[in-house]
């Protein structure tokens, strides 16, 4: 703090101070404890809103394991409780879809880092920039039209005769194929580009020493390349995670008659309900869960905060 | 098997697999936005270029007489002038305080300015509904600057915090030890050097406002921007008009790009006559 006062002295260190306190204060910390707060409180009419009945309890949480619904499973049937299912499957398709974007764009970030010429390099970067700068909305709007029933991606395999009757593209993985086919569009770029500044940072000749040495190339990229790319994997998967597990485009627009997200699921609390406390709660477990990722990446990988957010 | 060294990198056929990949990755990405563009010069009434049924531009005159297209794309606008307005001084004080910090409290800051970044949308959403609604504030685009802010003022903080990394306190000291004033400092060298970043900051700012779905969804109340309008629009069954829309936003990025590219090519010539000379 006195580094500060002799560094830009009393006003405008005082300046910067406010503007700061006002962001964190009036723009995080105090909504995230509200919406903390407010996730024990039943809802209740207005008028009994700060009365004897509204006290807090763990009743809106336990909303998750209402309604048991008999749901299709690996062939067999279960019965779950319907919001805790969806939550799951939330959480599973979002890290299978972290794990996927992954595997794809390691080698791309490599051919980008490593191996593709310097005179190349601007027109690949650029040829990336459009689908980086379109919109969520509209990735996700791309797929809505390419994965129709009997739409561009059928009419195409039919005319080359790879298959004969249109196929529903998004009822695959128990309805979910298409939500996860759009989410890994939609963020694949969010994976690719912290892989990629890492792997720059790596100097070439430690490459070429593994080489040398006699490393296969699978042991290059083990030992070597993967180790010097951690902090951009963690940074990649914790960025991809959290984008899909709080999508709200991509599940609502290449949906299946069976696909439901947890966002969904709030979204019905906040709007159609007009539960806002039990939305907060479920909120909150969203937000929980994206915490609980953060944390595993940084043991994982054993990189810091500041690593991660870049 | 070992290979040689130095030319095994840029080796032609050896990374044929590599090249291959990269130009299906590329494929992969560019294809669906094609798609999608084509589908708005199809005279057919479902958003789709195929079956092709003839070339049309109605779409683009549909989109132009739409006259909530009109509103709510002003709507956006005014929100993302606001955003810029509110995260790129509260980004730039953040980035100038933490910078300054050590130890524990520079950690415990960083952490919390980061927050916002690793949280879902909709949670940030739904948090700043529920904090203003507790001081009688309503729902509306007010609050979605509000609640855009909270994790854009972290990306301008970024932003603004790896240029300060680059800047010599020296030339603080010496401006200071000259008689200079803080205000003065600041203004004059401080400033000056962080403008770039703060510019490029303000820039994402703006397009993060705009592109933005999850935040304003909960904050907006019966307003709408128009992410959330078209987002919103696709369940009750789209028309070719939203591709032309999408057409016109890809057409702006592509320019956008090449002028970049333009002006980055003419910088680097520039460069290297200058270091001919």
């Amino acid at each position: 703090m006195r580094e500060l006062f002799r560094r830009y002295g009393s006003g405008l260190t005082l300046l910067a101070a406010a503007l700061t306190a006002f962001w964190l204060l009036a723009l995080v910390i105090f909504p995230y404890l509200g919406l903390f707060e407010q996730s024990f409180r039943p809802y209740l009419p207005v008028v009994d809103v700060g009365g004897p009945k509204d006290v807090y309890s763990f009743n809106n949480y336990m909303s998750v394991f209402h309604n048991p619904t008999e749901i299709d499973f690996l062939g067999g049937k279960i019965t779950v409780p319907i919001h805790l299912w969806v939550f799951m499957i939330t959480i599973i398709y979002s890290g299978l879809t972290t794990i996927v974007s992954l595997l794809l764009c390691y080698p791309i970030a490599y051919y980008m880092a490593k191996v593709i010429s310097p005179k190349s390099l601007p027109t690949f970067l650029l040829l990336l920039v459009v689908p980086m700068w379109v919109s969520e909305l509209l990735r996700a709007f791309a797929w809505f039209i390419i994965l129709a029933y009997k739409g561009p991606l059928t009419i195409t395999l039919q005319s080359l005769g790879i298959i004969t009757d249109p196929v529903h593209w998004t009822w695959g993985l128990g309805g979910y194929s298409g939500v996860i086919i759009g989410l890994n569009y939609a963020y694949i770029l969010f994976m690719l580009f912290p892989l990629y500044n890492a792997m720059t940072s790596l100097d070439t000749n430690q490459i070429e020493a593994a080489q040398d040495l006699g490393a296969h190339w699978w042991q290059t990229h083990w030992r070597v390349i993967v180790p010097h790319t951690k902090p951009g994997i963690a940074s990649g998967c914790v960025t991809v995670f959290m984008l899909s597990v709080g999508s709200i485009l991509v599940p609502t627009l290449v949906s299946s008659p069976s696909s439901r997200w947890f966002t969904e699921i709030i979204q019905q609390w906040m709007f159609e309900s007009q539960d806002w406390n039990t939305g907060a709660a479920y909120a909150f477990l969203l937000l929980i869960v994206c915490v609980i990722f953060v944390t595993l990446m940084m043991r994982l990988f054993k990189v810091g905060l500041a690593d991660i957010a870049k | 098997m070992p290979t040689l060294p130095s030319e095994g990198l840029t080796d032609m056929g050896k990374h044929f697999f590599l090249r291959f990949y990269s130009f299906v990755f590329l494929f992969y990405l560019l294809v669906p936005l094609a798609v999608m563009a084509a589908a708005a010069f199809n005279d057919s009434a479902f958003p789709s270029p195929m079956p092709w049924k003839g070339f049309t531009l109605q779409w683009f005159s549909k989109l132009y007489n739409d006259e909530y297209i009109w509103q709510y794309t002003g709507n956006t606008f005014v929100v993302a002038v606001f955003v810029v307005l509110v995260s790129v001084p509260l980004g730039t004080a953040g980035a100038i305080l933490v910078n300054s910090l050590t130890g524990r409290s520079k950690a415990l800051l960083y952490g919390v300015m980061i927050a916002p970044v690793l949280t879902p949308g909709a949670v940030i959403g739904i948090s700043t509904l529920l904090f203003w609604y507790k001081f009688n504030v309503p729902a509306g685009l007010h609050l979605s600057v509000l609640g855009q802010s909270s994790f854009i003022a972290a990306y301008v903080m970024l932003m603004v915090l790896a240029r300060l990394q680059s800047f010599d306190g020296a030339l603080e000291e010496a401006a200071l030890d000259l008689g200079a004033t803080h205000a003065q400092m600041l203004r004059r060298i401080l400033l000056p050097h962080l403008y770039p970043a703060i510019a490029a900051g303000a820039v994402l700012a703006f397009f993060q406002s705009i592109e933005n779905f999850n935040t304003t969804q909960f904050t907006r109340g019966a307003s709408n921007t128009l992410t959330v309008y078209i987002g919103s629009k696709v369940r009750s069954g789209i028309k070719p008009d939203i591709n032309a829309l999408a057409t016109i936003m890809i057409s702006l990025t592509i320019i956008g790009a090449i002028i970049y590219e333009v002006m980055r090519r003419r910088e680097a010539a520039r460069q290297a006559a200058l270091n001919l000379e």
